[in-house]
């Protein structure tokens, strides 16, 4: 045991501060008052008025803190972390048809963008067409709406996958999607060994939070976890999986929540794996995660801190992963659209900055910094740009990157990363003894959980407990001009009438047998519990539609309405 | 009084509409019938003479044990069956909170805009006259709407949701796997006068657990409705719409023996007596509660000070009664 | 008198319902009686659950960027079916957007950033002005 501070040591600093609390505190209490009875995080964890090593006086520094590149990988999974490299800067965007997202995709490439992202339009998201009546006016405004392999085509015209990554942003319909760009790589001729990217493929986080679910928790999990099996074992190079607690924190979890609910959902993931016969090792270093970063900053560094440790953890010591790299928890970040407001706009990119300096003091390997302009619309250029301006400043001005984990040491961030941890298990307890995440989701256990925590929150700032500037305080009379300047406008009445005309032809042109033929092996592989992936692959290239295919399985597994909790 | 012949003319004009097919006229007929008064009177008063087709099944079960999704799969198949529907949803609400959140029917909106199907929720409190007196009253106007099928859903908790109960022709009592599997949970309340018990979520480990368990406890007759008919068990999975076809086979069963040893028509009249007792009870305690109020401080020393409060208080009624 | 009763209600395909919960937690505590439908809701599923509940105010949250595509729709299958019942909206909506809802006949549309204090008196005032004029009616 390496302990940071002796036994003497401790206890000479205990005395002081008897004594500091006797004799300095009581003047300076007289004198300027506290401006609040009780301070806490953004996690309700009540913050004292000063940390010193007597709140670190059993931390054992290798139990704890380990060094860089090394369990338990609290001070960063790599051992010169951003000195070596920065962090990925990679912003998500897009919206219109095919065309457009072909054009914006070139475009970027030709800016020297070799890390696409994808978002897909609501349609697509909940796996249906662009011609369902459920459809009518979503199509094509959060994002590019795919219908048949025929689109994936039109978006990735004239880019070779074989020399660009792309991230996308799908879950229920994921083995659809990856189906239909693995398909367009080999009409292109590009191996299976060099296509790479993301596909985000986490159902249970839409059950928790982000609500673009389609079939019953136990389904959505076995198929997501299909896309994992399939893809480890054909794309060496594919992300599979995003595991998610952006959504979560989104939808009005506390960081504590975030942390402890996407901490569970990996763990339902592994669970189904090492029970499908996988090696932990031959999957685990493929997994990857996806977290928010809030404006409590201090917290937040904290989190991600001890998401590292907690999940080198549960893989070495709960799964018994030997391989390092299966007890790396990497992460992308996202800052947070929630803290964002439409009140004073401007202030959002101080918001933004402050959230993406947390992420990198608390190790992410990549970054989505948000525009200012985000709680009215998709961003505009300019508000895109500063947002990947900000990352830049940080990453080449301020020098934060320079040493690794710099906040290490410091006895309140130590304190509130084992603070945060401590809380975290106490939540994944309660969910295993409810037999994991996948039994939680059904009693609608974490569902409850953020509801109540965004209601306590939203009360907070009506309470005045909680401020938020330009909100509940230093409110402006007059509002800024910002928030007139009018809309990107997107003809989406025309994209949603093209896609459509682009589905009908298909639809006739197509050969129907093949289709019938492929769409029925699916369902009948579905029956039978294998891997659909291999199917789906088929149909797709036979062109039948995402709405078929998800028809398809939904017809085998069912559909899930959510438990009614409010 | 004068001023009443418009009011009529006007419930009346409702009632037509809404016997006719204007959703939004039984909508606004529902909402009058929310409380008793002299309005609901007269609607009642009309409905009565078009109602008494309709079949009534009270579904009742615990939170959670999926109830609402099960009504809306069988909602499915009587639709199948061109059967109308009509459901009234008693969402249990806190008596603590002044408001009431109601949900459930987030799982069955997939039939609102069906023309033959019509979702009323019902929170669980904050009727003045009583949860009970409202749902049976709006059970009279799906009724006389001409809905086939009124499905009622309660928690079955509490004397009211036990009365509405027993208004029902059938009752379903829905039970899952996990959920306090013994047979203590099933003894609780409505859970033992079921006509028919579902053990839903049947595809769980232990669905066949308990299905063993409720077919014990209806051979030693622990639970059952006592009638000459021996409750049947039916498993379903709701979520994956399995066995619900079989469920609605089997409700027509018991409406089958309703109807043949003549209880259905029985129901309907005691249905009708309890809808009418409960009308009189709310008369006689808004009467009661003017009284009170009018003595106010008579009557909060009658405890402390009178010999014999109960002669006291009931001479104090009837006077009041009399001078009312 | 009873509760005044509200529907709320998400509006098209996406799945934020963050604040259509928070809203309708905080009007339950503010004494109305709400029915919440939940997510993915067509114009013509809120219509007809506004019909069969008989509610005096429908609130619908949308952060698709749907809103005009949804909301007027809805505005016209109320006209058609003559229903008298005020249309709130909440959600990500651009500033230029709020004067087109307002000409469809929303009566109110909340951004990001309302308080809950301001959507609980808004509702109020718009149930109680349509109950008073049902009673006149």
């Amino acid at each position: 045991m390496v302990k940071l501070f002796n036994n003497e040591s401790i206890e000479k600093i205990r005395e002081a501060l008897k004594k500091w609390e006797k004799e300095t505190l009581p003047l300076s209490l007289q004198r300027f008052p506290e401006r609040m009875e009780r301070f806490t995080t953004l996690s309700n964890i009540e913050v004292k008025r000063i940390y010193t090593p007597a709140d670190l006086a059993d931390h054992d520094y290798f139990e704890k803190l380990g060094l860089p590149g090394e369990y338990p990988f609290t001070r960063g999974i790599h051992a010169t972390m951003y000195r070596g490299r920065l962090w990925t800067m990679r912003m998500f965007s897009g919206y219109g048809g095919p065309e457009e997202t072909n054009k914006r995709l070139k475009f970027l490439i030709k800016h020297g963008e070799t890390g696409l992202s994808l978002a897909f339009d609501y349609p697509t998201l909940v796996g249906i067409d662009s011609d369902d009546p459920m459809a009518s006016g979503e199509v094509g405004i959060c994002g590019v709406a795919v219908d048949t392999l025929k689109d994936m085509e039109i978006i990735f015209d004239g880019i070779n996958l074989g020399e660009v990554t792309t991230n996308m942003t799908i879950n229920p319909p994921a083995p659809v999607l990856l189906s239909m760009y693995v398909a367009v790589a080999e009409k292109q001729g590009v191996p299976y060994d060099r296509v790479g990217g993301t596909t985000q493929n986490d159902p249970l986080k839409e059950f928790i939070a982000q609500k673009s679910y389609v079939f019953p928790p136990e389904p959505a999990v076995k198929i997501a976890m299909d896309v994992v099996e399939w893809s480890v074992k054909n794309l060496p190079k594919w992300n599979p999986i995003s595991i998610s607690g952006y959504h979560i924190r989104e939808a009005g979890s506390d960081a504590v929540q975030e942390l402890a609910f996407t901490l569970a959902d990996g763990i339902a993931y592994v669970r189904h794996l090492v029970e499908r016969g996988m090696d932990v090792d031959e999957f685990a270093p493929r997994l990857s995660f996806f977290f928010d970063s809030h404006i409590n900053f201090f917290e937040e560094i904290a989190k991600f801190r001890a998401a590292r440790r907690m999940w080198a953890k549960i893989m070495k010591e709960w799964f018994g992963a030997k391989k390092p790299r299966s007890w790396w928890l990497r992460f992308h970040t996202q800052t947070a659209g929630v803290s964002l407001t439409a009140q004073q706009p401007w202030n959002n990119i101080v918001r933004t900055t402050i959230e993406a300096l947390a992420a990198v003091l608390g190790g992410t390997q990549s970054l989505h910094t948000n525009a200012l302009d985000e709680p009215f619309r998709v961003p505009s250029e300019l508000a895109a740009k500063i947002a990947l301006r900000t990352q830049q400043i940080i990453a080449y001005e301020t020098g934060v990157a320079d040493t690794v984990d710099p906040l290490a040491g410091s006895y309140y961030v130590e304190w509130l990363t084992d603070e945060i941890e401590e809380r975290a298990w106490r939540y994944i307890e309660r969910i295993e003894r409810m037999g994991g995440m996948i039994e939680a989701v059904k009693k609608g256990y974490p569902q409850r959980e953020i509801t109540e925590t965004s209601y306590r929150f939203q009360r907070e700032v009506e309470e005045g407990k909680r401020f938020i500037v330009g909100v509940n305080i230093f409110v402006d009379e007059v509002e800024d001009e910002i928030r007139n300047v009018p809309l990107l406008e997107i003809d989406q009445e025309e994209i949603e009438a093209r896609q459509k005309e682009r589905l009908r032809k298909i639809r006739e042109s197509r050969n129907k047998a093949k289709v019938e033929r492929a769409l029925a092996e699916l369902r009948r592989a579905a029956e039978r519990g294998e891997n659909i992936m291999p199917y789906v692959l088929t149909a797709v290239k036979a062109y039948a539609t995402l709405g078929e295919i998800m028809g398809t399985l939904k017809e085998v597994y069912g559909e899930w309405v959510e438990p009614p909790l409010i | 009084m004068q001023s009443s012949k418009p009011r009529e003319a006007y419930l009346n004009s409702l009632i037509e509409r809404a016997v006719g097919g204007d959703r939004a006229a039984l909508g606004k007929l529902l909402t009058v019938l929310e409380r008793p008064s002299r309005d609901s009177g007269i609607v009642l008063r009309t409905l009565v003479k078009k109602s008494g087709r309709a079949h009534v099944v009270g579904v009742t079960g615990i939170p959670g044990s999926g109830k609402s999704t099960l009504i809306s799969k069988l909602i499915s198949v009587y639709r199948s069956w061109g059967l109308r529907v009509g459901v009234l949803a008693v969402d249990p609400t806190s008596p603590l909170s002044r408001g009431a959140l109601m949900a459930d029917r987030l799982r069955m909106q997939r039939h609102a805009t069906d023309p033959n199907v019509f979702i009323r929720s019902i929170a669980s409190k904050g009727f003045r006259g009583g949860l009970s007196l409202a749902a049976l009253a709006m059970i009279e106007a799906l009724d006389a709407a001409g809905y086939d099928k009124i499905i009622v859903e309660t928690v079955g908790v509490g004397q009211a949701e036990v009365d509405i109960m027993h208004a029902a022709h059938t009752i379903v009592v829905v039970t899952m796997p996990g959920a306090g599997d013994d047979i203590q949970a099933l003894k609780a309340g409505v859970m033992e006068i079921g006509d028919i018990y579902v053990v839903n979520k049947s595809d769980k480990p232990e669905a066949d657990q308990l299905l063993e368990f409720i077919n014990f406890a209806l051979e030693t007759g622990e639970i059952g409705s006592g009638e000459k008919w021996r409750p049947l068990v039916v498993k379903t999975s709701a979520i994956m719409g399995t066995g619900v076809e079989e469920l609605a086979k089997v409700i027509e069963k018991h409406l089958e023996h309703l109807v043949r040893t003549g209880r259905f028509e029985e129901k309907v009249e005691s249905r009708r007596l309890m809808l009418a007792r409960l009308f009189a009870l709310r008369i006689v305690e808004e009467k009661v509660e003017k009284i009170i109020e009018a003595h106010k401080r008579e009557v909060s020393r009658i405890l402390g000070e009178s010999d014999d409060p109960y002669t006291v208080l009931e001479a104090l009624i009837e006077k009041g009664l009399r001078e009312l | 008198m009873s509760n005044y009763k509200v529907l709320v209600s998400k509006l098209g395909l996406d799945g934020h319902d963050r604040g259509a919960k928070v809203v309708a937690r905080a009007l339950k505590d503010a004494g109305f009686d709400v029915i919440y439908t939940g997510i993915r809701q067509t114009p013509e599923q809120v219509v007809e659950a506004a019909i069969q509940e008989d509610v005096d105010v429908i609130g619908v949250s949308i952060l698709s960027g749907a809103h005009i595509h949804h909301v007027s729709r809805l505005m016209k299958l109320l006209r058609e079916r003559g229903l008298n019942v005020p249309v709130v909206v909440g959600g990500t909506i651009p500033i230029p957007d709020v004067p087109r809802l307002k000409q469809m006949g929303v009566r109110e549309v909340f951004l990001p950033g309302s308080s809950l204090k301001e959507i609980i008196n808004v509702v109020r005032r718009l149930a109680e002005e349509k109950r008073r004029a049902e009673q006149q009616a």
